[in-house]
């Protein structure tokens, strides 16, 4: 990069108008060189391929021959489509599921590991670990261990002298272990954050109130729980988030089968796309379910701007 | 994993084994009725993955006797050697490998340089952008996915790595991390630099680069595990199997190949392997990541 000659005075702040503006615009440039990677690839394939989206949507298109204008139609079929209600309600299902119960289980996970026992840096590694193990892996892992024939759930089953389950071949089981695997891998990630804030909770206030005589369960609700409220704002609507994108363990285990019982709304999406080739009805969906997640994030960015204006409120009148 | 090998129970038994100033209070700490509690519980989560090891030694005959048998013989390493051998997944391994580590190491090149400018310099447009950028964060990957895919095929990229290092090359949230790190260092360190007459790249790299390495961590750690454990958008863009990634390849290697299952098994632990590794080697790394965007978020 080159140097400007160096300048006889010791600052170079305060110097001659023209030379400062001549110093922001050489900053402006660098600046400008710095972030265009970022703003080319974020522009590029986020804010255009988002309205290319809506624009789609408004189309039919195949992805391969022009597409031609069909103005809402898309969203028309798509109210009446039976197999976008069931990919609705399945993943409603799975969110209304699987995002309390995950948080819950984290909750009470962390609350049991949030003291002075051994072993706590080795729990929490096995409660974490699964998190890290792809949806992929996952899938494949339990395909073999639910295994009709094969697998060694239905072994043990036997051995205890069960029947053999049709596990994820069975509509009306498929949904259900489809979320005590996501279960057992998202948990970890509840646990290890709800942790982390518990150690934030101000040793103080929870002997002050002991000293009250306050009983556990009063401490948790009255100090434990509000204090890491936020957290479980943030874990809410996380998980919530998560969980309506559900897709790859969809794919690798059930494919949204047997009969659609596991179809969510993501994989609805790839399969018009992708497989069917109708991209612009994929499209449609998609937007569909963006307006959906829009509604935890506006909630989110209430909630955190009423609670800044509160603290503000606070530091105000103390 | 933990250090100690003696039993909870027993701990109290030696105190003079060692003076009591020199142990840590927490290995001296009683048994607690809550490891009634806790550690069924570990073993569940943990059994899963401690069974596909196992399995991952089991013979194909083993696999397929009736009822299945839940632990292996012996070490049969011949799942390992029909994947290593004969299949794609060598070619897989490598595909993923070259994709996160550009995915890992263009992050941190374009996530320190747009993050310092977004932090540190003022430039027209600056804070339009950052809001575009917050924007994206938002946005949903199946809103993008269709365009993303066009946009790739009149790239020509459709069905070649570049397809899933493109998108991947840099993420808002690299950006946007690594700019609330650099906000939060004082200025008057890299002042007394610019007055020195360094050049920007120069304060960059050898003042702030140094101090931003818990960030940079970050921001490598949950790239790789994204890109890695990725399988929608490669499902996506590759159709031909010498560009699969392992995520891919796994599935459709399991789709095909129903009768050797000792062959999945293990081309699934060289798939979860990497990840597991870099996660128990990097433990406190992983978790601070992971719970620093939790509490700030």
């Amino acid at each position: 990069m080159p140097r400007l000659p160096t300048p006889v005075t010791v600052s170079p702040v305060r110097s001659d108008p023209r030379a400062l503006r001549r110093r922001h615009r050489r900053e402006a440039a660098t600046a400008w060189a710095f972030v265009s990677p970022s703003v080319l690839v974020i522009i590029g394939l986020s804010v255009v391929p988002v309205l290319w989206s809506l624009l789609l949507s408004f189309r039919a298109d195949d992805l391969v021959t022009p597409s031609r204008w069909v103005g809402l139609d898309n969203y028309h079929a798509l109210v009446q489509d039976p197999h976008f209600h069931e990919a609705v309600r399945n993943t409603l299902v799975y969110t209304l599921l699987y995002v309390p119960l995950s948080i819950a289980a984290g909750l009470a996970l962390a609350l049991a590991l949030n003291r002075r026992i051994r072993f706590v840096g080795l729990y929490r590694t096995l409660f974490f670990v699964p998190f890290v193990v792809s949806a992929t892996a996952q899938g494949v892992l339990f395909s073999f261990v639910l295994d009709p024939e094969f697998g060694a759930a239905n072994s043990v089953l036997h051995r205890l002298g069960i029947s053999s389950q049709g596990f994820l071949t069975d509509p009306s089981q498929a949904l259900y272990l489809l979320i005590v695997i996501s279960l057992w891998s998202g948990t970890g990630l509840c646990t290890v954050i709800y942790l982390a804030a518990l150690q934030d909770v101000p040793k103080e206030l929870i002997e002050a109130a002991r000293l009250d005589g306050a009983e556990h369960r009063h401490v948790l609700r009255h100090v434990t729980l509000p204090t890491v409220a936020p957290v479980t704002v943030f874990l809410l609507l996380w998980q919530t988030i998560q969980a309506l994108q559900v897709f790859d363990l969809v794919y690798v285990t059930t494919k949204g089968g047997p009969l659609g019982s596991t179809t969510v709304i993501v994989y609805f999406i790839w399969e018009q796309a992708f497989k069917n080739f109708t991209a612009g009805y994929g499209a449609a969906a998609a937007y569909v379910l963006a307006l959906a997640l829009l509604v935890p994030a506006v909630v989110l960015r209430l909630v955190r701007s009423g609670r800044e204006r509160h603290t503000r409120k606070e530091a105000a009148t103390s | 994993m933990t250090t100690t090998t003696h039993l909870p129970g027993t701990t109290g038994r030696r105190p003079l084994a060692r003076p009591v100033e020199a142990d840590r209070p927490r290995r001296r700490l009683p048994f607690s009725a809550w490891h009634l509690l806790l550690a069924p519980l570990a073993v569940l989560f943990a059994l899963p993955l401690v069974w596909l090891l196992l399995s991952s030694f089991m013979s194909d005959a083993q696999f397929n006797r009736f009822p299945t048998e839940l632990l292996p013989d012996g070490i049969d390493l011949s799942g390992y050697r029909y994947v290593l051998g004969n299949g794609m997944f060598p070619r897989w391994l490598l595909n993923s490998v070259i994709v996160s580590t550009v995915a890992v190491a263009s992050n941190l090149v374009f996530g320190v340089l747009g993050g310092y400018a977004f932090a540190r310099m003022r430039f027209a447009g600056s804070r339009l952008l950052l809001m575009l950028m917050l924007a994206t964060m938002a946005v949903p990957f199946q809103l993008t996915m269709i365009p993303t895919f066009l946009v790739m095929k009149k790239l020509g990229l459709i069905d070649t790595l570049g397809a899933l290092i493109v998108p991947s090359l840099v993420t808002p949230f690299a950006v946007f991390l690594l700019r609330q790190f650099f906000l939060s260092l004082p200025r008057e360190l890299e002042e007394a630099a610019w007055i020195d007459g360094c050049a920007r790249l120069r304060v960059l790299w050898s003042i702030v680069l140094p101090l931003a390495r818990p960030a940079l961590a970050t921001v490598a750690v949950l790239t790789f595990l994204t890109t890695w454990n990725d399988l929608s958008w490669p499902l996506i863009a590759i159709n031909h199997d010498t560009q699969y990634t392992l995520q891919l390849g796994l599935t459709t290697f399991q789709g095909t190949h129903h009768t050797r299952w000792s062959a999945v098994m293990a081309g699934n632990v060289i798939t979860v392997l990497p990840v597991l590794l870099a996660f128990l080697f990097a433990q406190k790394t992983f978790i601070r990541s992971l719970t620093a965007t939790g509490l700030k978020g």
